[in-house]
């Protein structure tokens, strides 16, 4: 009498085979496109959040005065007025030759006419940034010089933190899409399956299975197929962001840098191949559980 | 004897078209033996469906085990299932499974440990007479010995009813014999055996069993004093 054991593969009412279909292949790269979508919205997230940090309280003021003595006096007197108040954590004085540096990209060596009047300018640190706190500085610089002007750096920046804003949910979107494309491959591949094993589901339900445990078959079956797929997308994915990290270090500029992933924005990023694959399994569990449900 | 199925004026339709089978009464007792004959078309594999519920009537009531099955919901349907044994005339294998794997699937459906499989899978599959194919997957499987599988499978988990379309069709006269013996061991161990066939030989090989005849989808017994068989000896050789 034959009585070798069965393996564990010959159990399995469903033929199962690493790589046997589209499955794993369409779950790899809607992975590796979630991953990167995922990794720049927290990249850009961190950008937003370090240019609001930067941002938040500066100010400038601005005393246009042509004549260099009195423009010298207006800011000093500005400078030791702003100093006094409660609400100003840092004021810093920008000097001519400062200025003159900053505009000599602009107007070349030989524009910057030594006799050509270039604003003072104070560089002010609020603790309060709030439109009152602002204004209040405002009025103390025009107080001591009626042309004097505050600028609020969030304003000059603040379509800029708007498109990364923006970019930010745009890659929130593109995760959730190419989640739900996903779960589309999967319903559709379940359902595929499930055509092409009728016949065998048919002759489990009459010898008593019930729906979850044909359900469970094809679960196995999309686990299988979506852990191979998570994990060659996943490494697929770090594999880019590598090369991403590397460009990057090279642009080294702030903003660039701000966005930088920490260790918990790699947790995340870790997870997402997991949350992929427990997608994948409930898909495949609702569609197969729906389709038996229409089957006596 | 009590009942363990009972038709009480069942019809089904399949679609539109005209009834498949109409006003089938009939009751079976616990632990009878039972063939079913019938010209082809006859409706034999619908009333058999009706059985081991793979439809429902369009009409009439059924009773299985004491349980109507008019309103039972799907989910109430597997525990049933599970008493029922089924011979399919084309067989019906899980071509990716191994002859062993096949027989085995009731087992492990109603939760059977691995360890307690393997005994009584080799040895219904030796009665059978496939210990040496118990690797072989059905394709590579004669007609005969996927029928021998089929039986095989339809008897392992011990069922309340058995029931067997044609099972002896694609097999010799000895082995449509010992097969019979199979089910007539089964049937003294208590199992309600309803086989479907045209084999009138067969028939004769089992005194005790009694005779169902359907004829153009309906019982041509009305009264319900359903006949015994006639024996072997009485038959034309």
């Amino acid at each position: 009498m034959s009585t070798s054991p069965p393996t564990a593969a010959s159990r399995r009412v469903l033929p199962e085979g690493r790589f046997a279909g589209p499955m794993p292949w369409v779950i790899a790269i809607m992975l590796c496109l979630a991953v990167l979508a995922a990794a720049a919205g927290l990249a850009i997230a961190h950008a937003t959040t370090a240019l609001q940090g930067t941002l938040a309280g500066r100010v400038t003021v601005q005393i246009v005065e042509a004549n260099p003595d009195v423009r010298a006096r207006v800011r000093t007197a500005i400078t030791r007025e702003l100093r006094r108040s409660d609400n100003v954590s840092q004021v810093t004085e920008i000097g001519d030759a400062d200025v003159r540096a900053l505009l000599t990209p602009w107007l070349g060596e030989e524009g910057l006419d030594s006799e050509l009047p270039v604003p003072a300018l104070i560089d002010v640190t609020l603790i309060d940034a709030r439109p009152a706190a602002v204004a209040a500085v405002a009025q103390s610089a025009k107080a001591l010089a009626p042309n004097a002007r505050v600028d609020r750096h969030a304003d000059w920046l603040g379509p800029l933190g708007g498109l990364l804003d923006t970019l930010k949910w745009l890659a929130v979107g593109l995760v959730a899409l190419t989640a739900a494309a996903a779960a589309a491959a999967v319903i559709l591949g379940s359902r595929a399956a499930m055509d092409q094993h009728r016949a065998t589901i048919d002759v489990m339900h009459l010898m008593g299975a019930s729906d979850r445990q044909i359900a469970r078959l094809f679960e196995r079956r999309v686990a299988q197929d979506a852990i191979s797929g998570a994990a060659l997308g996943f490494v697929a994915a770090i594999g880019v962001l590598i090369i991403v990290g590397w460009r990057v270090q090279a642009v080294g500029a702030a903003l660039v840098d701000a966005g930088t992933l920490g260790w918990a924005d790699w947790a995340l990023l870790t997870a997402l191949p997991v949350a992929g694959v427990g997608l994948a399994i409930i898909s495949a569990r609702i569609t197969v559980l729906r389709s038996l449900a229409s089957i006596l | 004897m009590g009942s363990i199925v009972h038709f009480d004026n069942v019809g089904l339709r399949y679609g539109t078209g005209t009834e498949t089978l109409s006003d089938v009464n009939f009751t079976l007792a616990s632990g009878g033996f039972y063939f079913l004959t019938g010209p082809s078309g006859a409706g034999k594999t619908s009333l058999l469906k009706l059985l081991y519920l793979a439809q429902r009537p369009s009409r009439g009531a059924i009773s299985l085990f004491g349980q109507d099955l008019t309103n039972l919901k799907r989910a109430q349907l597997p525990p049933l299932r599970r008493r029922i044994g089924v011979v399919f005339q084309d067989f019906r294998l899980v071509p990716h499974l191994s002859a062993f794997d096949n027989v085995a699937l009731p087992l492990r459906l109603a939760g059977t440990q691995e360890r307690e499989i393997a005994a009584p899978v080799n040895e219904m599959l030796a009665w059978v007479g496939l210990s040496e194919r118990s690797n072989a997957r059905p394709a590579t499987l004669s007609g005969g010995e996927q029928q021998r599988v089929a039986i095989a499978r339809a008897v392992i988990a011990r069922p309340d009813v058995l029931v067997a379309d044609e099972p002896t069709g694609n097999v010799d006269p000895e082995m449509a014999l010992r097969l019979l013996h199979l089910f007539d061991g089964l049937n003294r161990l208590g199992t309600t055996i309803v086989v479907a066939t045209h084999d009138m030989h067969l028939i004769g090989r089992i005194a005790s069993a009694r005779m169902m005849r359907l004829d153009k989808g309906r019982l041509s017994d009305p009264t319900g004093e359903l006949r015994h068989p006639p024996r072997v000896a009485d038959m034309a050789p």
